[in-house]
């Protein structure tokens, strides 16, 4: 069955027949990050789709992924595009490689997870908490709800884990 | 200039066989008050004028859009062109190289004999290329829920993680990322085309507001209303028109790194698709990156420009910064980029117009403000002041390097005919 939400005031949707789409954010309704796990190879993917990027498999099973991992890199938006945004700038669009299959299947690949930096209870980072983080940070997700059967997988600073000196931001602040 | 230092004796793929015989525009301008329709004609007409061509010279008809343009039978149909082929194909930069390449193709099938591409567009007053408008507000579902849920949407909200990782891996600087702007900025100063004439500095460009860091406003493209054309034919009938022609040397469309669903999963991410094109250009074109006289490197941001020269050669991976700044792509250097002043400057017609650019290069005919002898022709100075010539002295062999987003590229090699 499709589902409909809203998050940020946009209207969000899946389509009956986006079988992969339906069942992850269905996961992540219950705040459970899964990741397709291909029966063929092994390797997990993101984001959702039909087949084994490395093995062709159509054979997966959703699996239980540790949600954590590290900033790769970032844009930070001070100029919102989407009516949705634009009063939260500036704001952070991460990609955060999961701690999970890093270096795998080649050492220059990873699971990189999209995200925007939250608070821990999954409001859109104020600026000081924006200028904390950069490339090498520590993040953990957290599940920002967004209707029946659907929630928005976000990033929030991980402070039990240790955090680098200084993590690599843009130049100019 | 030069000459080709690759091994050039083994006929590769069509190299050479190909040539572009016209080339034409509308004026760059925001609020057209045109449709595309009447732009696209335009363009056409102007590029037919160029080769000296009639209605019946053409009988092939290629354009790319995004779905914000008017297909090929209504422009053929306004000039009474009969077409044996046309296709409409959806896209946006990266697109020229490639339906270049597509056209060679259908005209070495036989399917017609010469192809008139164009791409129509009112970037700034109707579907506006930033994303602006009506579409930043549609629903999110499907795949875009990965994306566009995160404000993740615009062209610069999309690359800005490559630019970004680029500076982190190899201390790559905003201050020479804004040379790109100010060099461009020269070269459009001296087009009369351009739609911004005005020089700029680095300061100019590291103090203006920031639109998604690492992007300043000044490291972005303009948004224009416009259509571009040229027209493509075989290289034994190329000669049969008014214009030196530019001959092919070799062409490469929308090659792409791997996972290029989500292409931040692959690989350094601060390399782009030129890294895989470049090892379809080069061969094919029989030369190399220090052959190369002018090039034409899509400038939707400053970063593209420097990612896509890097990743084809003209410099070590990682130097691009060094490249960009060191005042070689400027005219009077070692190999100039974007001579018309380019995306940044001139006007974004999703890459058409650094072929066009070449092109007249390649003809050594240029328009910038040298005085005009008695055949109207532009008696060109190479004094590369402001306000004065944008001509390359003797160029024999250009590049284009046209850019969809970090994951695909085309790009093609030109020779003077």
């Amino acid at each position: 069955m499709a589902i409909t939400g809203e998050y940020l005031g946009m209207p969000v949707a899946i389509d009956e027949l986006d079988i992969e789409n339906l069942e992850y954010f269905r996961y992540c309704a219950q705040h459970d990050f899964r990741l397709q796990k291909c029966q063929s190879c092994g390797y997990l993917r993101y984001p959702p789709g039909t087949a084994c990027p490395w093995c062709t498999g159509m054979e997966f099973e959703w699996t239980a992924v540790e949600p954590r991992g590290a900033v790769y890199s970032y844009g930070e938006v001070h100029h919102a595009i989407q009516p949705a945004f634009r009063g939260h700038t500036p704001y952070m669009i991460l990609l955060v490689e999961l701690d999970a299959q890093r270096g795998e299947p080649s050492p220059d690949e990873g699971l990189r997870v999209a995200g925007n930096l939250v608070t821990p209870d999954g409001e859109l980072a104020p600026p000081e908490m924006v200028q904390r983080v950069g490339v090498g940070s520590r993040l953990r997700m957290v599940f920002v709800n967004a209707g029946e059967g659907i929630a928005i997988p976000q990033w929030t600073i991980d402070e039990a884990a240790p955090q680098p000196e200084r993590p690599w931001r843009y130049p100019q602040e | 200039m030069t000459t080709p230092t690759m091994d050039a004796s083994t006929e590769r793929h069509l190299r050479d066989k190909y040539a572009i015989v016209g080339v034409g525009e509308t004026t760059y301008t925001r609020g057209s008050g045109r449709t595309t329709r009447a732009l696209g004609t335009w363009a056409i007409k102007n590029a037919m004028e160029d080769a000296g061509m009639g209605p019946g010279d053409i009988d092939g008809m290629l354009s790319y859009s995004n779905n914000d343009s008017t297909p090929s039978p209504m422009l053929a149909g306004d000039l009474g062109i009969r077409l044996n082929f046309y296709m409409d194909v959806y896209g946006g930069g990266s697109s020229t190289e490639a339906l270049i390449g597509i056209a060679i193709g259908v005209i070495e099938a036989g399917m017609c004999n010469t192809v008139a591409i164009f791409r129509s567009m009112n970037g700034y007053s109707q579907v506006r290329i930033g994303g602006t408008g009506a579409r930043a507000a549609a629903p999110v579902s499907g795949d875009a829920l990965h994306a566009r849920t995160y404000g993740w949407m615009s062209a610069g909200q999309n690359f800005s993680q490559s630019f970004m990782r680029h500076m982190y891996d190899y201390g790559t600087t905003p201050e020479q990322l804004a040379m790109v702007k100010v060099i461009h900025s020269e070269h459009a100063s001296n087009n009369p085309k351009a739609y911004y004439k005005q020089r700029y500095t680095v300061d100019d460009v590291v103090n203006s507001r920031f639109i998604v860091k690492p992007l300043h406003l000044l490291d972005c493209c303009v948004e224009t209303d416009n259509a571009t054309a040229i027209i493509v034919t075989r290289a034994d009938r190329a000669y049969d028109w008014r214009h030196t022609p530019a001959r092919i040397l070799s062409v490469v469309g929308r090659c792409c790194k791997p996972r290029i669903d989500m292409h931040y999963q692959h690989g350094p991410i601060s390399t782009v698709a030129g890294h895989y094109a470049k090892d379809i250009l080069w061969p094919n074109a029989g030369v190399g990156p220090t052959d190369v006289d002018v090039t034409g490197s899509y400038d939707a941001f400053t970063f593209t420009t420097m990612l896509q020269l890097e990743d084809y050669g003209f410099c070590k991976k990682g130097e691009g910064g060094d490249y960009v700044s060191s005042g070689a792509m400027r005219l009077g250097g070692e190999r100039p980029n974007n001579t018309s002043g380019g995306h940044l400057c001139e006007g974004y017609t999703h890459g058409m117009n650094m072929v066009i650019e070449n092109v007249r290069q390649l003809r050594g005919d240029v328009d910038d403000y040298c005085p005009q002898g008695p055949d109207g022709k532009r008696q060109h100075t190479f004094d590369y002041n402001e306000g004065k010539c944008r001509q390359v002295n003797d160029v024999g062999i250009t590049a284009n390097l046209g850019w969809a987003m970090p994951g695909t590229g085309s790009a093609m090699v030109m020779r003077k005919g």
